[in-house]
């Protein structure tokens, strides 16, 4: 039998998860065909707002890659849009002049982003924020410009605005209406969340209309209508989508707002099928995934010709994916003159809470600070619930029964990726699952917007029999296991435990060996614990710290030497010059810490660079101190009040080596000015007259945080001492793999300063770090003078083959 | 066209460390060698199918190494990709005898 052949016009999250399901019905009964004017296999689309925000990235957010593509026996064309179909003779024809026949043809085009028709739209730096391309626009532009503005505060706008502060552009954001998400929120709401918004670095222009977008070429800033004037150098617009029915048009497929539909997905012309954004069913036009997905369900059944009674709409809920901010809202979001309204609004800790009820069923609910009630909440408004389940609920709830317990088993939990609660029950039973983050790697529910983290971590407690409330306290160290950091650290103490294997046997680990995150983890608290005895264990380390240079994506290595605070010398540079032409060095570069960084080097050839180097090694791969930055400081510059220089290679060469639960870099300014930066540094030191200031837990990475001021001393021995103390308290307490910016947070800058005042505290913190510090040794030397590690760990097997 | 396999020495066994992987070419083919904890000896390319991360400079635990890129994890004994991402890569029979280890290709 021949197989019916399918084409799917859309690449995009609706229609592959329409042919995802169609295949679970049916595996071998179609001829797949997709079309998808994107050049990338189906992605996430939800998480660009999570790539512009700097938490994930374009690598990692695709959804079926080209493998999944082949192994399902799917002819892929990317980056080819179809351009007409002729619904007579069941053809599409492509831009690329491509023709391919259909039996049944599925219609999943999307949307397109809404332009506002201004004079001024089309210069360079206005962009939407819908693909993939426009988040690399975004993030290209706030390396070289400073200002953007957002045009809407909506959803879209907003997780917009929190990405470009993050990639560190002063954000304004404009929007038509006198409070935000006017869409999904009440007054009480969009107010309460513009607060929050601003106390995190956005600026609100409410009440504003556009009129133009001003500049030569490229984008110089915004008209309003008004008559004021805003500076911009890059113009975001996020005013709506519409859908994406060009080609459904001019094929004569019917189409209203989107492309119409009944219950199964069927258009006005037979054998054509649509379904996603593009699709309007029963008068409305949804914008949200978890709708198209039970859309694809439908349409599956229906292709795969199995009875079911179709589509029959979604209640929307909404949640910002933003840092910080806990908004939900669902169904019915204001009150009308049929509705009573459950109201608490709490000031002091900035939650409100809004439940709307009509003819005495739940209608909607907006939710702001506090959402753990969501999807409770969402579920009751889809079943239109009486109030009173809802308030009779609330004592259970208090009484510590979880409402998950009386979902039916095909119950969607996580919206976005269509997983039901039996999927996860399954999984968490038969794959012996005790975590949420085990439970999010095997079902993927809660990987994209994470809204249904409590019901995910509910539904684990249940299904385990523990107490969610407090497994979700503690945050075990890997999938490997249930204990937390502390627990293991504890452990190890009081069983002196002295390896990694030994820690895995006797705390009963899941994986006879462990995996990747708590092999490196326990390897450190193994040597912080013990650092006179313990033997480091070389395959536990990533490969940076193992072979002590940084990997490239080619496979070579990078080559740091160390230069104490920044400063070198003409016989250095003279040898560093030598060795790179010697070892044919791709590109000399100085790094952001004040020294140089060798690129392209073989591995083979790491042992005899360093050695004709003969310089310790930068430890830039590690983590441990990486470098002191200093300014020039009162020897030369004419505002200097300390000597920087000095103080800087002091610190750098007392500390340098000890490992740390992740990277620690420090900074030295001999005046307020503070050209060493050292307000983002882990460890800054900022010189006044007469004394220095010491500034804790900064960071200028993706999460821009600056310093907290610990304290004011006079002497470089007080400052070696906090120093010290600082370091080492960071060394006891901290996960591994917490920065300090985190860690400090976590603490409380109270609480550590406290640690640190108490003066016995503070002798045998640093008695306990001398320990540690005293038996470390040089690792490039280490190399340069031990065959055994130069032949296991730098040498590789070439082995010639005879050319026939 | 049949495809005969060849065999080479690429080393022997005390030159393998345990739990560390050791690149080895032979001719343009690169394949990731591993003596794992258990003494076996395992095969596999030495490219990572989701951006070509070296793997013989990854973490090993039990079966599997973690791609010293962006952490995947790849079975060393079928070279299947573990869940959540997807995958393979190629495996390549080992053969040991009296300490000389051999790859089949
Ligand atoms: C930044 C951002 C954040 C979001 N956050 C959330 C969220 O938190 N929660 C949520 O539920 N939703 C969210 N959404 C919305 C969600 O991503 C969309 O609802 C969903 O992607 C729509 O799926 P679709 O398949 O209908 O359309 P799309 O994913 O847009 O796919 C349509 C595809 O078809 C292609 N195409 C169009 N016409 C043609 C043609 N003629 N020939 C070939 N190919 C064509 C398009 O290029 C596109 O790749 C977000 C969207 C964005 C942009
Ligand atoms: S290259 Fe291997 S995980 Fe990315």
């Amino acid at each position: 039998m021949t197989k019916q052949k399918i084409v799917l016009v859309g690449n995009g999250m609706a229609g592959i998860r329409s042919l995802e399901e169609i295949i679970k019905l049916e595996k071998n009964k179609f001829e797949l065909t997709v079309f998808g004017s994107e050049p990338h296999p189906n992605y996430d689309r939800i998480q660009l707002s999570k790539v512009l925000q700097g938490d994930t990235t374009v690598e990692d957010i695709t959804l079926h890659d080209w493998n999944w593509y082949e192994k399902n026996q799917i002819t892929l064309y990317t980056g080819e849009t179809v351009i007409k179909v002729d619904t007579e003779n069941q053809i599409i024809y492509s831009n690329k002049n491509r023709a391919v026949e259909y039996d049944k043809l599925i219609l999943a085009t999307g949307s397109l982003p809404f332009i506002l028709p201004l004079p001024g739209a089309d210069k360079k730096g206005v962009t939407a924020f819908r693909n993939i391309e426009d988040c690399q626009k975004m993030i290209e532009y706030s390396a070289h410009y400073k200002r953007a503005a957002v045009i809407g505060g909506g959803l879209l706008g907003l997780e917009a605005a929190r990405g470009l502060l993050n990639l560190g552009m002063k954000v304004d954001v404009i929007h038509i209406f006198d409070y935000l998400m006017e869409r999904q929120l009440d007054k009480t709401a969009g107010k309460l969340l513009q607060k929050e918004l601003e106390s995190q670095g956005m600026n609100f222009l409410m009440n504003k209309q556009t009129e133009a977008i001003v500049g030569e070429n490229r984008v110089e800033g915004i008209r309003f209508k008004d008559g004021e004037l805003l500076e911009a150098d890059l113009v975001v617009m996020a005013v709506g989508i519409k859908p994406n029915v060009q080609l459904a048009c001019e094929s004569g497929i019917p189409v209203k707002r989107g492309i119409t539909v009944n219950d199964y997905m069927e258009t006005g012309i037979q054998n054509v099928f649509a379904v996603g954004e593009c699709a309007e069913h029963r008068e409305v036009v949804y914008g949200l995934v978890s709708p198209l997905y039970e859309q694809g369900k439908a349409l599956a059944k229906k292709i795969c010709e199995i009875p079911g009674e179709g589509y029959k709409g979604s209640t929307l809920s909404t949640k910002l994916k933003v840092s910080g901010v806990d908004v939900f809202s669902a169904g019915e979001i204001n009150e009308n003159t049929n509705t009573k309204t459950i109201k608490e609004f709490n000031d002091y800790q900035g939650t409100y809470k809004k439940i709307l009820i009509e003819e005495g069923q739940i209608s909607g609910a907006v939710l702001f600070g506090n959402t753990s009630e969501s999807s409770k909440l969402l579920r009751m408004i889809n079943q239109r619930s009486d109030i009173d389940d809802y308030l009779v609920s609330k004592k259970t709830e208090d009484g510590g029964v979880s409402l998950v317990a009386g979902f039916p088993d095909e119950e969607i939990i996580c919206g976005c990726n269509g997983v039901t609660k039996a999927d996860i029950v399954e999984a968490i039973q038969s794959q012996g699952l005790n975590t949420f983050e085990e439970v999010k790697g095997c079902t993927s529910a809660s990987r994209s917007c994470g809204g249904c983290k409590p019901l995910v971590t509910d539904l684990l407690g249940l299904t385990t029999g523990t107490d969610s409330s407090l497994s979700s306290q503690k945050e075990p160290i890997c999938e490997c296991t249930t204990l937390s950091r502390d627990e293991v650290v504890a452990e190890i103490r009081d069983k002196n435990l002295s390896h990694t294997r030994e820690v895995m046997n006797v705390l009963d680990w899941k994986t006879s060996e462990g995996c990747s995150k708590c092999k490196p983890a326990l390897n450190y608290y193994l040597g912080m614990i013990n650092p006179a005895e313990y033997e480091d264990e070389r395959e536990s380390r990533y490969v940076n710290e193992r072979l002590h240079a940084n990997i490239q994506k080619d496979g070579t290595f990078s080559v740091v030497p160390r230069m104490y605070g920044g400063v070198t010398n003409a016989k250095d540079l003279r040898t560093i010059a030598d060795v790179a032409d010697k070892y044919n060095v791709k590109l000399i570069k100085l790094t952001g810490g004040q020294r140089m960084d060798l690129f392209g080097i073989q591995k083979e050839d790491l042992p005899s660079v360093w050695a004709d180097l003969d310089m310790p090694s930068g430890y830039a791969y590690g983590k441990t101190l990486r470098t002191v930055k200093t300014c020039v400081g009162e020897n030369f510059c004419r505002f200097g009040t300390q000597d920087s220089i000095s103080l800087g290679q002091m610190l750098e060469k007392k500390f340098e080596r000890v490992g740390t639960p992740h990277k620690v870099k420090m900074g030295v300014s001999a005046c307020p000015r503070n050209c060493a930066e050292s307000g983002i540094k882990d460890v800054g030191f900022v010189g006044v007259d007469g004394a220095w200031e010491i500034y804790v837990g900064g960071n200028g990475g993706t999460h821009l945080k600056s310093a907290d001021l610990l304290c004011k001393v006079k002497t470089t021995e007080e400052i070696m001492e906090i120093t010290g103390a600082f370091l080492q308290y960071y060394r006891e307490t901290a996960n591994y793999l917490e920065r300090t910016s985190v860690w400090v947070q976590r603490m409380g800058l109270d609480h550590i300063k406290a640690v640190i005042d108490d003066e016995t505290n503070k002798q045998q913190l640093n008695e306990r770090l001398n320990d540690a510090l005293s038996v470390l040794k040089d690792p490039w030397k280490e190399a340069i003078n031990s065959e055994e590690i130069q032949s296991s760990l730098y040498k590789s097997v070439k082995v010639p083959v005879e050319t026939k | 066209m049949e495809k005969v396999l060849q065999r080479k020495k690429v080393s022997t066994l005390s030159e393998l460390p345990r739990n560390l992987g050791k690149t080895v070419s032979i001719g343009s083919l690169e394949v990731a060698l591993f003596r794992l904890n258990n003494g076996e000896v395992r095969a596999i390319e030495n490219k990572c199918p989701h951006r070509g991360g070296v793997l013989a400079e990854g973490i090993i635990s039990g079966e599997y190494v973690f791609c010293p890129m962006h952490d995947w994890k790849i079975s060393i004994a079928d070279g299947q990709v573990q869940k959540p991402d997807t995958g393979c890569v190629q495996t390549f029979g080992v053969e040991v005898e009296n300490e000389d280890v051999y790859v089949l290709y």
